[in-house]
């Protein structure tokens, strides 16, 4: 990837953990921990991959994305703000009464959402069905779904998957965000999902792992994904729970609370000296 | 009463295939049970609008809301006790929540399901269905009725639960007669007593009244072929003519028809009200018809209930 263009990604996605954590301290609540592990992704997705217009959120012919694991919310609505979608000061209405940013998110309520999850296991079906709707319309959009590590404990993850092998939806691309955390605990001690890449190569799809908070690694895994046809793909991301707030990594207590008065302090001082090194002289 | 007879599934089925013909944008799911939903004859007529989910009746409910958020106008099939129990969450969460225009044909509702047993015979999913927000339950009372309501789910934006049966029961209904959603159906005037039933057990209510009428007890026959949203209208006017309501459904007498009913009356226009349906209980194997008397689930069960309050009037 050309390196100013990896660095304005970066800068973005630094951008959408700010907008995170402006939503969680506002909200006292909410789940930093796995929003901050998925905003590389969504960086990525929103700015580079995805075929989106955030003017008219419903174009039919638009790309979709389904974020299976809803509780990552906030990060998707900093995704959405920061493209566009609505502005970015909204985000400090998440989970507020009134607000159109719901703790997990609802299609009818926020431009650019496209499927209401939060329900675990659900979005993975319905972006499945998403799929099976352009392949039957001949049309060329794709459709990205995110899921989480924890959430494909749940059967029907493996239910969906199956279905995209069988109906053999190459316009399909799954990411499971394995941040190695759950609310419990480690994922590998709550109920281990080993071997991942073998099982998803096992239910038929075109299995890749990445780093998932480094662009090059996202920008050829996603281009090598629109090369395989007659199956699904799957990308297993290897990501920190909590990345780029030090004191959130790797922390599973950070799976579901937000942040106090010191702790978002803090955290708004690391993500805003990372944002000024990666702008430079530039706006931050 | 008309001596032909036909189960709700058949109408479902045929109706489907029919409405598909005209319209391009239904597809249909089916989680292994095509044959027996009827939606084989969408599936032999549409294999490319046809997609068999497997045993899976959880995601296929998330696959119909995927296609349903990109426009297509999903009929989802399966049996009642999986569509509407093993799936609740997902008919709730990626359905209901939504509000995404996916239709459910739930077929081999109530204990007329007959030899399978307990395990498959739903007698909950209306008390399930009604809990949804904007959900639209349809109860067909025989095979004409089913096919006028699958017509009637299509048009009808948003969710929509489609309960039909396996058992064959006889043909009561006016094939001139408009199918309105939420519009009960004043099938025989009465002035003593309203019988207000839904799906197979409406011609017994039918049976019933004809008894009665012999005592001398004028029974009034309401088809109510939406239980939600409930006609408020004619349930009010039941309750302030006739003064004394039975309700009868073959459904479990707890969330069911008889409670909306019991609802909506007791806020309303207070009058005695009794309901025959099942009774917090666990089916059994059996033929269907021997089930149905078992559990109290025939005229002259409607007719004794409605005796009784006739009396307490």
């Amino acid at each position: 990837m050309d390196p100013v263009e990896k660095r304005r990604l970066e800068a973005t996605a630094c951008r959408i953990r700010i907008g995170i954590i402006e939503g969680v301290y506002s909200a006292k609540s909410g789940h930093p921990g796995g929003s901050l592990s998925a905003a590389d992704l969504l960086a990525y997705l929103y700015f580079k991959e995805m075929n989106v217009r955030p003017e008219e959120p419903d174009w039919p012919d638009r790309d979709r994305f389904v974020l299976s694991k809803g509780h990552a919310a906030p990060a998707l609505y900093a995704a959405l703000a920061e493209r566009g979608y609505f502005p970015t000061e909204e985000l400090k209405t998440l989970r507020h009464i009134g607000s159109h940013l719901q703790g997990h998110p609802n299609m009818r309520l926020t431009p650019g959402v496209d499927m209401s999850t939060g329900s675990l296991g659900q979005g993975v079906s319905a972006a499945v069905g998403m799929a099976i709707a352009g392949k039957l319309g001949k049309k060329d959009y794709r459709v990205y779904a995110l899921c989480g590590d924890g959430e494909s404990q749940e059967g029907e993850v493996w239910e969906a998957l199956m279905s995209a092998a069988h109906y053999s939806l190459d316009n399909f691309v799954v990411a499971i965000d394995c941040n190695g955390l759950q609310i419990d605990g480690r994922v590998s001690e709550v109920m281990s999902l080993d071997p991942l890449a073998e099982k998803l190569e096992a239910f038929g799809f075109f299995t890749q792992t990445v780093d998932g908070h480094d662009f090059d690694a996202l920008e050829s895994a996603y281009g090598r994904a629109r090369l395989e046809k007659g199956r699904p793909s799957a990308i297993i991301l290897k990501t920190v729970k909590g990345k780029g707030v030090s004191f959130m990594e790797d922390k599973a207590g950070w799976h579901g609370k937000g942040p106090n008065a010191e702790e978002y302090g803090l955290a708004m001082g690391e993500l805003r000296t990372r944002l000024g090194e990666l702008v430079g002289g530039e706006e931050k | 009463m008309s001596e032909i007879k036909a189960a709700t599934r058949d109408g479902f089925g045929r109706e489907l295939a029919a409405l598909g013909r005209e319209y391009p944008d239904i597809v249909a799911l089916n989680a292994d049970l095509s044959e027996t939903t009827r939606t084989g004859y969408f599936q032999k007529e549409f294999p490319e609008r046809f997609f068999n989910c497997g045993i899976a009746e959880a995601n296929m409910m998330g696959i119909a809301a995927g296609l349903a958020s990109c426009g297509y106008v999903p009929f989802v099939s399966s049996f009642a006790m999986f569509a509407a129990g093993r799936a609740f969450e997902q008919v709730r969460n990626s359905i209901g929540y939504p509000h995404l225009n996916v239709k459910i044909g739930a077929s081999h509702a109530g204990i007329s399901v007959g030899e399978d047993g307990a395990s498959h015979q739903c007698c909950e999913d209306i008390a399930l269905m009604r809990t949804i927000p904007g959900m639209t339950i349809l109860c067909p009372a025989d095979e004409p009725e089913a096919r006028a309501a699958t017509r009637a789910a299509y048009h009808r934006e948003g969710p929509v639960y489609l309960r039909v049966s396996r058992f064959a029961t006889p043909v009561i209904s006016d094939p001139s007669a408009k199918f309105e959603i939420g519009k009960g159906v004043l099938l025989r005037p009465g002035s003593d007593v309203a019988i207000i039933a839904c799906g197979i057990m409406v011609p017994e209510a039918l049976e019933a009244a004809k008894a009665l009428s012999s005592e001398g007890i004028s029974a009034r026959v309401i088809n109510m072929h939406t239980v939600k949203p409930l006609d408020r209208d004619i349930v009010a006017a039941a309750a302030r003519e006739c003064r004394a309501i039975v309700t009868a459904e073959e459904h479990s007498v707890i969330g069911g028809l008889g409670e909306a009913v019991c609802s909506f009356v007791s806020e309303n226009c207070p009058v005695p009200v009794k309901r025959v349906g099942v009774n917090d209980e666990f089916g059994m194997s059996g033929p269907a018809a021997d089930l149905l008397k078992h559990f109290g689930l025939s005229a002259e069960n409607i007719a004794s209930a409605a005796r009784s309050v006739v009396k307490s009037k």
